[in-house]
This record gives structure tokens, C-alpha cells and sequence, in this order.
């Protein structure tokens, strides 16, 4: 507790730097991701090509993928630009399938409806088919931002400054301390991101709260996408599903 | 001289392929230690996922372990157990255990409680025991899921021990920390090279297990549906 006192202000612009280094490549992910999910998922013949390689960019180590960037992308091994830029594959290789699902999982019938009532297909994917897909694109959300909370902490390894620091740092001194502190900063801020997100999407979602206690048709469908589900798990719980 | 070029290089020099810091060496360290790792987390995440799954006792409980679990930062886990155990091979494992857990767990509780109740309901009015419902009918109809868990829980093991040779231990993370610490890049390149084509070697050898090992029936009845099957990349979670 004397050492957190002690060091407060330096502890408080590592979490910053953390949540910044977070926070940007999952909106960075976000809007990739969209136009990607959109284009898989209209144009089927390309859809499996899209969707194979993200997942094979997931599958790529973190560690590797940080030291493997920088000879792709020119920068220097230390720069924090190197973190942000894997962190965003990351999030759009996971993002871009929720997207895929999220949409798959509107019912036909609405969609028809909107192009019988004369919505374009631009005013109708926003206007019909983007705030249908919402739960489950906020279920892939958050997902990416507690995978991507606690991936970061790693870039420490490469000379980022994060909350991982304290990690490197605590081992060096061999200070356990500082690494428990790191530990429940991080651990905070995936909580504290995990309300901020549940948080935007009731205000994006208001006809969710309003009247239907079921659930849209598909949701929590995302990642659960299970071959053959008697039931479907709700949104929170399908996050923590394989 | 051009990076790649040099990589190539160092790939080709005799010397990587032997001794106990050569590549051979390295990736043996590293599958044995991933190896011993998805053994103790599977002996205990997939009773107790398959317990759970059968009976729904402490489904709430298991749900929020997991995702806490997957919350906790990989590095930050390492390191407070070697502080606190001390060096050597098992600290870090135990660590490894505990991030291995959360998709198994996920995985075997999700993938039996995603079993059609009817099945279930049918196979105890045909008179099989519980044993039998669960090794006979669960476990069968689950192993698309449960085998979708294993894979993430392996890649994600691949990955982190990438990470342990932060911490003295060997694995082909060696290859990535040793050359950051002399600064020599291609090294750095040649390492996180061989880590990434042993992750999607792996996840590649796992999709065809996993294809093979799933009953005929169930296999033909995913092929009809429209919706494919799920990745498993899906929620690794932290690697």
C-alpha cells in the first residue's frame, strides 16, 4: 500500500497507457471489421476466405506477432505502434465473425419487411440490420476487450510501457507487491471496460430493455454458434463459451 | 544485408539444428512443456466440467470462474509465481495450469449442457444409468464443443510458453528474449517465426482430429446445416 502511495503517479500513467493501448485498436477493430463482416457476409464465395484468415491471424502467438510486426510494418522493436497494430488484428480477426453471426442471426422476415416498406439497402443496414445485430456484436466486444486487456501486459516483454511493466519490473526486483498490484489494475480495468461496454450497448439497445424479456431471435448465438444447440446460451454467458 | 535474407540464413546455418540450444532442442522444451500443462489443467477442468454439465449443480459458479480466470494477465500470473514458488519448471506450469483451465472447463460444460434434453430425457427412460447417459449420449453429442475447447486450450498453451523463457525457462520463446537481449533481430525474426508456424501447424493437425474424431452422424447433421461450425479461435482469450 506505501509502495502504490509512493508511486501513484507513475502507477496511474501505466494504467492509462494500458487502457489507451486497449481501447484504441478495439475501436480500430470495430470499424475494420464492419465493412470486412458486411462484405463476408453478402458476398458468400469470399466468406470463407475472409473468415480462414482471420482465424488463422488468430491463431498466431501474441509475443510472436509483436516481435514479427515491426519487420512488416518498418517500425522500431520498441515502438508502442507495434502492440496497438497486433492488438487490432486481433480484435478484427475476432470481431469480423461476430459481425458475420451477428448479422446471420436477423431474422429474414424483418429484413423483408424493411425492403417492403422501401428502405435502400445503405438506409437498411443501418437503419434495420446493424441495430438487430447489436447484442451479439456486443457479446464479440467484449470478448476482444478482456482477451486484449490481458494480452497487452506481454508487449512489456518487447519494452512497451503498461501495466505489464510492473510485472517485468516486479520480477527484476523481485517485488511482490508491485506485481499484485499489477495484477488487480488489470483485472479492474477489464471489469471497469466489460460495465463501460454492457453499459453502451443498453443505451444503444433500448427495445431490448422496453417490453421483450426473450431475447432477439440469435442472440448470444456469436460465438456459441454451436453445431447443434438445443438452447441458446445468453449473451453474457456465450462470451465465456469456445 | 536485407532482414529476410538474413533470416533465411540463420535458418539454413547447421548449427541452430543441434545442441541443446538448437531448434530441435527448443521445440521439444517447448511441446513438453505444453504437454505437461493441458495434462493437469484437463484432469481437472474436464471432470469437473463434465460434472457440471451433467448435473447443472454450480453452472452460475463455473461461468464466472472461467471468465475471471480469462481475465487475469498471462505475464503478470508468471511472474508472481516464480517470485512467490520460487524458480525451476513447476511455478510457471502452475501458472500455465491456471490459464489452460478456463476453456476447458468452458468447453466440456458448455458442450454437455448443449445437449438436446430430449436425448437425454430418452436415454433415461431406456433404462441406462447416469454413467451411461453421460459416457454414451452426452459425451458423444458434446465432442464437437469439447474438442472445440481442447483446441483453443492448446493454442492458447503454445502461446504462453512462448512467454516462460522470459522467466529462465527454455521453449522457443528462448530464441525471441535472448535475441532482444543482445539485440540481435534476426534471431527475434527466426524465433517468432518457428512460434507461429507451430501454432498453425498444431491448430491444423487439431481441426483434422477434430474432424475425424466427431461421430459420423453428428458430422453429417452439421453438414446440412447452414450456419458453420464455429472456430475456435473464438474466445481463446488471453494468450
Amino acid at each position: 500500500m506505501e509502495w502504490l502511495l509512493a508511486n501513484l503517479p507513475d502507477v496511474l500513467e501505466l494504467t492509462w497507457l494500458h487502457w489507451l493501448q486497449c481501447v484504441l485498436p478495439l475501436l480500430l477493430g470495430l470499424v475494420l471489421s464492419l465493412p470486412l463482416g458486411y462484405v463476408a457476409w453478402r458476398l458468400r464465395p469470399i466468406r470463407g476466405a475472409i473468415l480462414s484468415v482471420s482465424s488463422v491471424l488468430y491463431t498466431i502467438p501474441s509475443l510472436a506477432l509483436f516481435v514479427l510486426l515491426p519487420f512488416v510494418l518498418g517500425t522500431r522493436i520498441l515502438d508502442p505502434l507495434n502492440l496497438i497494430v497486433a492488438l487490432t488484428i486481433y480484435a478484427v480477426a475476432l470481431l469480423v465473425r461476430s459481425v458475420v453471426d451477428a448479422l446471420e442471426s436477423i431474422d429474414d422476415g424483418v429484413r423483408q419487411a424493411a425492403v417492403a416498406m422501401g428502405y435502400r439497402p445503405l438506409r437498411r443496414f443501418f437503419g434495420v440490420d446493424l441495430p438487430l445485430a447489436l447484442p451479439v456484436l456486443f457479446a464479440g466486444l467484449r470478448v476482444v476487450s478482456v482477451s486484449n486487456i490481458s494480452l497487452a501486459s506481454v508487449g512489456a516483454l518487447i519494452g512497451v510501457r503498461n501495466l505489464g511493466t510492473l510485472f517485468t519490473d516486479g520480477l527484476l526486483r523481485f517485488f511482490v507487491t508491485e506485481i499484485v498490484i499489477g495484477i488487480v489494475l488489470t483485472l479492474l480495468l477489464a471489469v471497469v471496460m466489460d460495465l463501460i461496454i454492457v453499459a453502451v450497448e443498453r443505451v444503444l439497445t433500448p427495445w431490448l430493455r422496453a417490453g421483450a424479456k426473450q431475447p432477439p431471435a440469435g442472440t448470444g448465438a456469436g460465438f456459441a454458434a454451436r453445431p447443434h444447440a438445443g438452447e441458446r446460451p445468453d449473451p453474457a454467458e456465450a462470451a465465456v463459451l469456445p | 544485408m536485407n532482414i529476410f535474407a538474413a533470416v533465411a540464413e540463420w535458418f539454413l546455418d547447421p548449427s541452430q539444428w543441434s545442441g541443446p540450444a538448437g531448434i530441435p532442442a527448443r521445440l521439444a522444451e517447448h511441446l513438453g512443456y505444453a504437454a505437461l500443462t493441458l495434462l493437469i489443467a484437463a484432469a481437472v477442468a474436464l471432470p469437473v466440467g463434465l460434472y457440471v454439465g451433467h448435473t447443472g449443480k454450480g453452472r452460475i459458479a463455473v461461468v464466472s470462474v472461467a471468465s475471471a480466470l480469462r481475465a487475469l494477465p498471462t505475464l503478470g500470473l508468471l511472474t508472481l509465481f516464480v517470485i512467490v514458488m520460487g524458480l525451476g519448471l513447476m511455478p510457471p506450469i502452475w501458472a500455465l495450469v491456471i490459464l489452460t483451465i478456463p476453456p476447458l472447463l468452458a468447453g466440456a460444460y458448455s458442450g454437455i449442457a448443449a445437449v438436446d434434453r430430449t436425448l437425454v430425457d430418452a436415454a433415461r427412460a431406456m433404462g441406462m444409468t447416469e454413467w451411461q447417459v453421460l459416457a454414451k449420449v452426452e459425451l458423444p453429442n458434446a465432442l464437437p464443443v469439447l474438442l472445440g475447447g481442447v483446441r483453443a486450450a492448446v493454442l492458447q498453451v503454445i502461446a504462453t510458453v512462448a512467454v516462460v523463457a522470459y522467466i529462465n525457462l527454455g521453449g522457443l520463446g528462448r530464441f525471441l528474449i535472448d535475441g532482444l537481449a543482445v539485440s540481435d533481430p534476426v534471431r527475434m525474426f527466426g524465433g517468432a517465426i518457428l512460434i507461429a508456424l507451430l501454432a498453425l501447424v498444431v491448430d491444423g493437425l487439431l481441426a483434422v482430429a477434430q474432424k475425424y474424431a466427431v461421430s459420423p452422424g453428428l458430422a453429417d447433421r452439421r453438414h446440412r446445416q447452414r450456419r458453420e461450425t464455429p472456430t475456435v479461435g473464438a474466445v481463446q482469450g488471453g494468450i
